[in-house]
């Protein structure tokens, strides 16, 4: 291997582009977070440094930043349970019927392409109840003789439970593919020799299935905690957070920012990130224990 | 017998049920294109639940002429496509040296971008508006970079995993032939990784596309926005105009829907890049 | 060999300069060289066809070219403006969106042109001209908490008032008189449950998903009841917002509530689809700015409508939350400066104004003009002597409690919390942002 001075500086010239970019609008940008935080910026106006104010104010101040915490776990369950089983089962379902394989991965795969905003406006046109007690929704209930079931989707009530329902909806598609993934990687004559045996279904589906896809099914956990976590452009369309009933975290975040309080909004995404990371570890952990666990196939 | 007659009934069962998430899936979307080709006070009365007796394309031309709403498109087009652009010229070389070539502190920055990928950073969006907004690079060029940090870290890693698992062969046999790096990079090494190419461009068209926080933050001129945008900015103006909005809503998913039927292995392969790597 | 490492190294540098290229791609935003023109830029999207006129007559009198550009919407302008100053690009003329605050930190900054000599030449003939309440909008008074001195930064071009507004058809559908609509608050809770009961629609309507249409209307509502200076003192931390009178005033939300005259989904709404739903009759009342007669009338021209006051709940004399609707600024670092001054006097000329009135339905900015008023605005008249607005409050509340505030209304009329309970944390974090 050569590697004369010339020769190394062409080879790191390769990667320079890529580092150049990276440092100015990822790494610089990391540590000004930690900065700004502890700054009071109105982006008009000198910084001025405040020390722990920012935080004091987002942890112990804010009356509304926990609620928004609260919102944003609220619909983390529901997308973690509903969301997750759903797609779980519909990947367990298609695995098995062969014909309409394509047809059903096209279909669900569907929403996850398409963008929050668009996904957020139409949900809002569906189930708005302009006119009062009315709405498209509610109408088509009635045309099926279910108009019992009409109500003020998006009214106080409601609300928060609607907004995390239309996230699952949009997401189910995407864990459904990678479970779908994750079940087509166990070999088929596993099953067989287990059936052989004379084990059932359910028996199959919770010695082999189960333990195999257990890596595949602590990605999922924790990629939706984290997905879940920070998103927010869909129920920025959906409802705008409907009065702190369905703000989320970087809702609150963003809305800060559009204020212009810079810095509060960096203490907050430094208290969110934080809260993110030891969510995070400790599902690797768990996750790593269950592994220890299972990991071993039963022969 | 009683087997088939087992199968059959669970085979039922389960069509039923994975049909009806599937119309769950379509049937917004069909009443959104539905709703998109009838008038005002058609919707009014029926609601579009009434499918639309012709294609009354009325509602298009208001919203692509009217307001302008082809400036947003072909923003947006514009953008996905420079940002995709750049960031697999950029990406692909990175990778190629990550994976071939070698200099010193190599390990360190490679790590450098793993990481990048990992950490949470759902206030991400703050410093560098700040920082664009002290560099007076909003709008175009400061959404530009941006986007193309975002979608940079990941395309390497999934190019570089690329590079190593080819032969390197081919590679040698052009350096004999007396190509260069930067030769072979292009004329040997590119062409071998078409296939992750592809997934690296869905997946990053997808993502510029789609954004939404960079752009709602940076542009400052509303004829220099993007779809999503426009989209937002259009439907608070238009709030009542419901077929208007479906109309717009319409146009702004009708490509990514096209491109993904017609792509769906790399859409799927694209968007699921992202859980692979961890 | 040699060649080919002369070309690596060739190769390389383009790479490098390359990245560069991006960077620097920056400076091709920037603005072009100046023209002998003034530039507006503003966000007015109603007036941008009248403005044009005015241009084309400006330009016939004195040759003067005068560009008037529009920013869409509001939000995208406000940015647009702090992204200029800060680049130093800001055209002869604009407009700043926000509180007095931001107005405080442009002027700060050097962008904005002390108005003092202009206005006050040949016996202060052009200070004089404005309502005064709409011209202290851009007044900075000897000592304010902003840190500015003294001075008038701006020229309003027209003054916006919040008031109630009533479906008379509606009105007479219920057998009330059309011409006289509530006085007091138990009135109006009285009118709009009868309105509601005979005609199925909402008692009220209005763009509460906005927090500063809540804040406008507990103000009012605020002055009413404890009267202007103990509304001025619990800004200045001396009266507590857990005192007695402000419960009251939040339990009026409550009432509200409680009466069941509030359109469904009353506290997420946008102004936008209040107003909408208004114009479609779905609604009895509406509280809104003297803004929503041009936005009515594009919604629904037939619509019969007239303005009133607030229904009153206390002793005070009423206080309207009104004042300049829309004000340019001259920027200070502008050579052209003295001519864009000449410009904004021509557009406070009577004859100017007597246009904007007839082509937008604004209230003018200034007095001279009370006959040319459009019938529906007539009403308005008195109003306008009894202007309030947080720009000419010696001191403003901070923009955290004001957030404070509009959340703690959204959530009584949402159901989920008590006045006290919301009163008791507004108080807190005012204590807590003051005591810094």
């Amino acid at each position: 291997m050569r590697s004369s001075f010339s020769d190394q500086f062409t080879n790191f010239s390769f990667v320079f582009p890529a580092l150049l970019i990276f440092s100015i609008f990822f790494i610089y940008p990391f540590f000004y977070t930690f900065i700004l935080s502890f700054q009071s910026y109105d982006l008009i106006s000198q910084p001025k440094f405040v020390g722990l104010a920012n935080f004091r104010e987002v942890i112990v101040g804010d009356k509304d930043w926990w609620p928004s915490v609260y919102n944003g776990a609220f619909i983390t369950f529901w997308a973690l349970t509903f969301q997750n089983i759903l797609a779980f089962m519909l990947a367990l379902g298609v695995d098995k019927v062969i014909r309409g394989n394509k047809f059903y991965r096209v279909v669900f795969f569907i929403l996850p392409v398409l963008s929050e905003i668009i996904i957020g406006l139409l949900m809002k046109q569906l189930l708005s109840s302009e006119p009062v007690g009315r709405g498209v929704l509610n109408q088509w209930l009635h045309q099926l003789n279910l108009g019992g079931m009409a109500c003020n989707w998006l009214g106080v009530e409601r609300v928060r439970l609607v907004t995390a329902l239309v996230h699952c909806w949009k997401g189910f598609g995407w864990a459904f593919v990678i479970f779908l993934a994750g079940l087509q990687t166990i070999p088929e004559q596993l099953y067989e020799a287990a059936r052989i045996d004379g084990a059932g279904l359910w028996q199959c589906f919770r010695k082999i299935t189960l333990p195999l896809l257990m890596p595949v099914i602590a990605l999922i956990l924790v990629l939706t905690i984290l997905g879940t976590m920070q998103a927010f452009a869909m129920i920025l369309a959906l409802t705008g957070g409907a009065g702190g009933l369905t703000e989320v975290p970087v809702m609150r975040v963003y809305n800060h920012l559009r204020g212009n309080f810079a810095g509060l909004a960096c203490a907050e995404g430094v208290v969110l990130g934080i809260i993110l990371v030891a969510v995070s570890f400790t599902m690797f952990f768990i996750s790593k224990k269950i592994k220890e666990k299972y990991g071993v196939l039963p022969s | 017998m009683y087997y088939q007659a087992k199968k059959v009934i669970i085979l039922i069962f389960l069509h039923t049920f994975l049909l009806s998430v599937a119309l769950s899936c379509i049937l917004p979307f069909v009443w959104m294109v539905n709703v998109s080709f009838k008038g005002q006070a058609e919707f009014d009365s029926d609601y579009g639940l009434k499918v639309a007796t012709q294609l009354n394309w009325k509602n298009y031309k208001t919203v692509l002429v009217e307001e302008k709403f082809w400036r947003y498109f072909f923003n947006s087009i514009f953008y996905t496509s420079i940002t995709v652009f750049l960031i697999v010229l950029i990406s692909s070389l990175a990778a190629y040296s990550f994976s071939r070539l070698h200099f010193p502190g190599k390990n360190v920055i490679f790590f450098m971008f793993l990481t990048a990928m990992m950490i949470p950073l759902p206030a991400g969006f703050v410093p560098v508006y700040v920082l664009l907004n002290k560099l007076h690079l909003v709008n175009r060029t400061g959404y530009v970079l941006a986007m193309t940090n975002m979608g940079l870290s990941l395309s390497i890693y999934l190019l570089k995993t690329f590079f190593d698992q080819l032969p390197r062969d081919l590679e040698d046999a052009a350096r004999i032939d007396g190509c260069n790096k930067l030769q072979i990079w292009w004329n040997v090494g590119l062409p071998l990784v078409a296939p992750a190419i592809a997934v690296v461009t869905i997946f990053n068209a997808l993502n510029v596309w789609n954004e939404f926080v960079f752009a709602s933050l940076l542009f400052t001129e509303s004829n220099l926005m993007p779809l999503q945008v426009g989209l937002m900015e259009f439907s608070s103006k238009m709030v009542t105009q419901h077929t208007l909005i479906m109309a717009a809503l319409t146009i702004t998913a009708l490509p990514i829907v096209l491109l993904y039927l017609k792509m769906q292995k790399q859409f799927v392969k694209g968007l699921t890049a992202g859980a692979i790597v961890g | 060999m040699v060649k080919s490492k002369i070309f690596n190294f060739t190769l390389s540098f383009c790479i490098l300069h390359f990245a560069f290229c991006i960077l620097s791609l920056g400076g091709c935003t920037s603005k072009k060289p100046q023209e002998k023109k003034i530039t507006i830029w503003h966000w007015m999207s109603d007036r941008k066809d009248a403005f044009e006129v005015l241009a084309g007559k400006y330009k016939e009198q004195t040759g003067m070219d005068v560009e008037f550009k529009l920013f869409f919407p509001p939000d995208i302008y406000s940015q647009k403006v702090i992204a200029a100053a800060r680049a130093g690009n800001l055209p002869e003329i604009f407009g700043i969106l926000g509180e007095k605050k931001t107005v405080g930190s442009f002027v700060n900054a050097g962008h904005t042109l002390n108005l003092n000599t202009y206005m006050q030449e040949n016996n202060s003939r052009w200070m004089k001209a404005f309502y005064p309440q709409t011209l202290e909008v851009v007044i900075f008074r000897e000592g304010n908490s902003y840190g500015v001195s003294q001075g008038i930064y701006g020229v309003p071009i027209d003054t916006t008032v919040m008031q109630f507004v009533y479906n008379r058809s509606l009105f007479e559908k219920a057998g009330f008189p059309p011409d006289s609509p509530p006085v007091t608050f138990d009135e109006f809770l009285h009118y709009a449950k009868v309105i509601k009961e005979k005609s199925g629609v909402d008692g009220f309507v209005c763009g509460w998903g906005e927090g500063w249409l809540l804040n406008c209307l507990a103000s009012e509502w605020a002055i009413n009841l404890m009267g202007e200076d103990k509304f001025l003192n619990t800004i200045e931390g001396k009266v507590p917002y857990t005192d007695k009178q402000w419960i009251e005033v939040f339990s009026l939300f409550l009432k509200l509530k409680d009466a069941g005259i509030l359109a469904s989904n009353i506290a997420t709404m946008t102004n936008k689809e209040a107003e909408d739903a208004f114009s479609k009759e779905k609604a009895a009342f509406s509280f809104n700015g003297s803004w929503a007669v041009n936005v009515y009338k594009q919604l629904a021209p037939q619509l019969d409508y007239a303005f009133f006051s607030l229904p009153q709940a206390g002793k005070y004399p009423l206080k309207v939350w009104g004042g300049a609707g829309s004000s340019f600024m001259v920027n200070a670092k502008s050579q052209k400066a003295d001519g864009a001054v000449k410009f904004l006097k021509w557009l406070t000329l009577r004859e100017q104004q007597k246009f904007l009135i007839k082509e937008t339905n604004n209230l003018p900015a200034i007095k001279d003009c009370q006959e040319d008023f459009p019938p529906i605005l007539k009403n308005l008249v008195n109003s306008l002597n009894v202007l309030t607005h947080p720009n000419v409050w010696p001191q403003n509340e901070d923009s955290r409690v004001i957030e404070v505030i509009n959340r703690g209304l959204q959530k009584i009329v949402m159901g989920l919390k008590s006045p006290h309970e919301v009163a008791s944390e507004i108080q807190e974090v005012k204590e807590r942002i003051s005591s810094r």
